[in-house]
């Protein structure tokens, strides 16, 4: 209408207030970052072809080596040999046995680890003396197999189950409280300003913003905590081989190394493998998607 | 401003955050203030000098300062010693409303939580806050985020959103602290020009709602002529006030319109022979 149009030009006092509100909708719909995802059949397919693809171009090439003869079939079975390993472990539950067995101690190993790993993160990060002190040493630690504990383990604790433990506890606590310590060491200076502004203490703080912020890093070092936890289980299994530990995968490998039953020594390398394949598969990988999503971090 | 109470830095905590007045009653104006500082000086290095110097102010309640100054007057320092992120190292400063509130130039949303999730924390986290009931703080959150016509955006991370629409996000996390006081640093330099015109129509209906006090620090003196009942320019190194202005304007005001462009005119000029004095 002209008149409405008129009063619209003459009008130079700021617009009315639901005109406002319309533009301000409008910046938000246009300036809002958007995001694009294909459809779920292709992205499932993104994720699971490429290393479907990579196992079997693996398996051929293992396939070819044996075909060319460069190694005795008692040094290098054949992939199927091993597949027919494999089966027999499992019909006889024997695999099955050594998979729960190792689990079980991995899994009891890796949550006193997370709990100590965690607590010692805090204080490094808390007390700067202690940090000086004992720091370098925790970083130290990270770098020295933790096999190399296995002979006193024994010692301390005969073969039972808590020297495997032990074993397992100075292989993964390090990874998991330096992951801890440089999460919080990276988060932004800025979030620290804000906790206090809104009135956080000390421990709303550590709470709230503290252990959220370093949420990302301390990830990665359960993850790196998780991988030297299940190499150390192996290596202790492998090593403190005893009928008082009950089966594992470790003792599996050591059986087929005495029976000098080469596709069983590969099959048990298979399924400790598989093991460290599955547990990255169904709960890092997921838990890492699901806070690079979350927070709009970059990740493949 | 003649009046300096130099005090011992080791001894008491030189933010009152008590309701009623000063201790040591200063004369006072009669609509009793928001924030109060008195001779207040800041020296972080000796050797360099303070950065802040006697620099005494008073903000109404109700009312908007917008404080002005070029790069090294202390600005944000200021802000931070009025928040209690920090003491002045001479000087008093009182709120008798408790602890302000404070607003970075970057939002500074925690990028874990949703956008309510943030203004939720700050309920959390107030002070004297009972333990309420889980419902009770969605529903608060919720009557933040629609004061800053953000209602239908809660469930958004801060990666999901504008730079205008998290700096709405951090308006409401600031405003459900529930401080008489907000500061504000520089809130919406990172912003486009539309967004910032849109965002100081926002802040004016939020204050004209709500009554809030607000010290607005800036560096962009239209923005300070826009938006304050009075304007300050600080000096640099060390940071001092050099000149007042009363803004006569009348709410509300445009960023583009003749009076406040005169008004910005004389203050740029002002401020431009404050930088020149710095000139070897």
């Amino acid at each position: 209408m002209p008149a409405d149009l008129a009063d619209r030009t003459a009008d130079a006092t700021p617009a009315p207030i639901d005109e406002t509100e319309a533009l301000e909708a409008g910046l938000d719909v246009l300036d809002a970052p958007t995001r694009t995802t294909g459809p779920r059949a292709r992205r499932v397919l993104a994720r699971v072809a490429p290393p479907v693809i990579a196992a079997a171009v693996l398996l051929l090439a293992w396939q070819v080596l044996v075909s060319s003869g460069l190694k005795p079939s008692y040094a290098l079975p054949s992939p199927s040999a091993v597949w027919a390993s494999l089966v027999e472990q499992l019909q006889s539950n024997a695999a099955q046995r050594s998979i729960v067995g190792s689990l079980r101690r991995a899994a009891v190993g890796f949550t006193i680890s997370i709990i100590l790993g965690t607590l010692l993160g805090i204080v490094l990060s808390r007390f700067r003396l202690i940090r000086r002190g004992i720091g370098p040493l925790v970083t130290g630690m990270q770098s020295l197999p933790s096999v190399a504990w296995v002979p006193a383990a024994i010692l301390w604790f005969g073969l039972t189950d808590a020297a495997v433990y032990a074993v397992v506890l100075l292989g993964s606590v390090p990874s998991i409280a330096n992951g801890l310590l440089a999460g919080i060491d990276h988060a932004p200076p800025s979030y620290r300003r804000v906790a206090r502004v809104l009135g956080a203490g000390t421990l709303a703080e550590l709470r709230w913003v503290t252990l959220p912020a370093a949420l990302p890093a301390y990830l990665a070092g359960l993850r790196q905590g998780w991988a030297f936890a299940w190499r150390s289980l192996m290596a202790a299994e492998l090593i403190a081989y005893s009928p008082q530990l009950g089966p594992g995968l470790g003792q599996l490998l050591d059986t087929g190394r005495e029976l000098s039953d080469m596709p069983l020594v590969l099959a048990s390398i298979l399924l400790i493998l598989f093991v460290g394949i599955g547990v990255e598969a169904l709960i890092f990988g997921p838990v890492e998607r699901r806070l690079v999503r979350t927070r709009g971090l970059a990740g493949g | 401003m003649s009046l300096t109470t130099t005090i011992d830095p080791s001894a008491e905590p030189v933010l009152v955050p008590t309701s009623g007045a000063a201790p040591g009653s200063v004369a006072t104006s009669p609509a009793s203030p928001a924030v109060t500082l008195r001779g207040v000086t800041k020296t972080f290095d000796p050797a360099q000098g303070p950065v802040i110097e006697d620099l005494s102010l008073e903000v109404a309640k109700g009312e908007l300062v917008a404080v002005l100054g070029a790069s090294g007057c202390g600005k944000s320092t200021l802000l931070g010693l009025v928040a209690g992120l920090d003491r002045p190292t001479s000087g008093q400063i009182v709120t008798p409303g408790g602890r302000p509130a404070l607003m970075f130039q970057d939002a500074s949303l925690f990028p874990w939580l949703t956008a309510r999730g943030n203004v939720e924390l700050a309920l959390r986290l107030r002070r004297g806050e009972a333990r309420r009931n889980r419902n009770d703080r969605r529903a608060e959150a919720d009557r933040w985020l629609d004061l800053v016509r953000l209602g239908l955006h809660a469930d958004k991370r801060p990666h999901e959103m504008s730079g205008g629409m998290r700096q709405r996000v951090a308006l409401a996390r600031a405003l459900a602290q529930g401080a008489d006081l907000l500061l504000m640093d520089e809130p919406f330099a990172a912003l486009d020009a539309i967004t910032r015109d849109v965002l100081h129509e926002e802040l004016g209906r939020i204050r004209a709602e709500t009554g809030l006090t607000v010290l607005f620090v800036t560096h962009n003196v239209r923005e300070a002529v826009r938006l304050g009942d009075r304007v300050v320019l600080l000096a640099s190194r060390p940071g001092r006030i050099v000149r007042e202005w009363t803004v006569p304007i009348p709410h509300p005001r445009r960023i583009e319109s003749p009076a406040v462009g005169a008004l910005a005119v004389e203050i740029t000029e002002q401020l431009r022979q404050e930088i020149r004095r710095h000139a070897r």
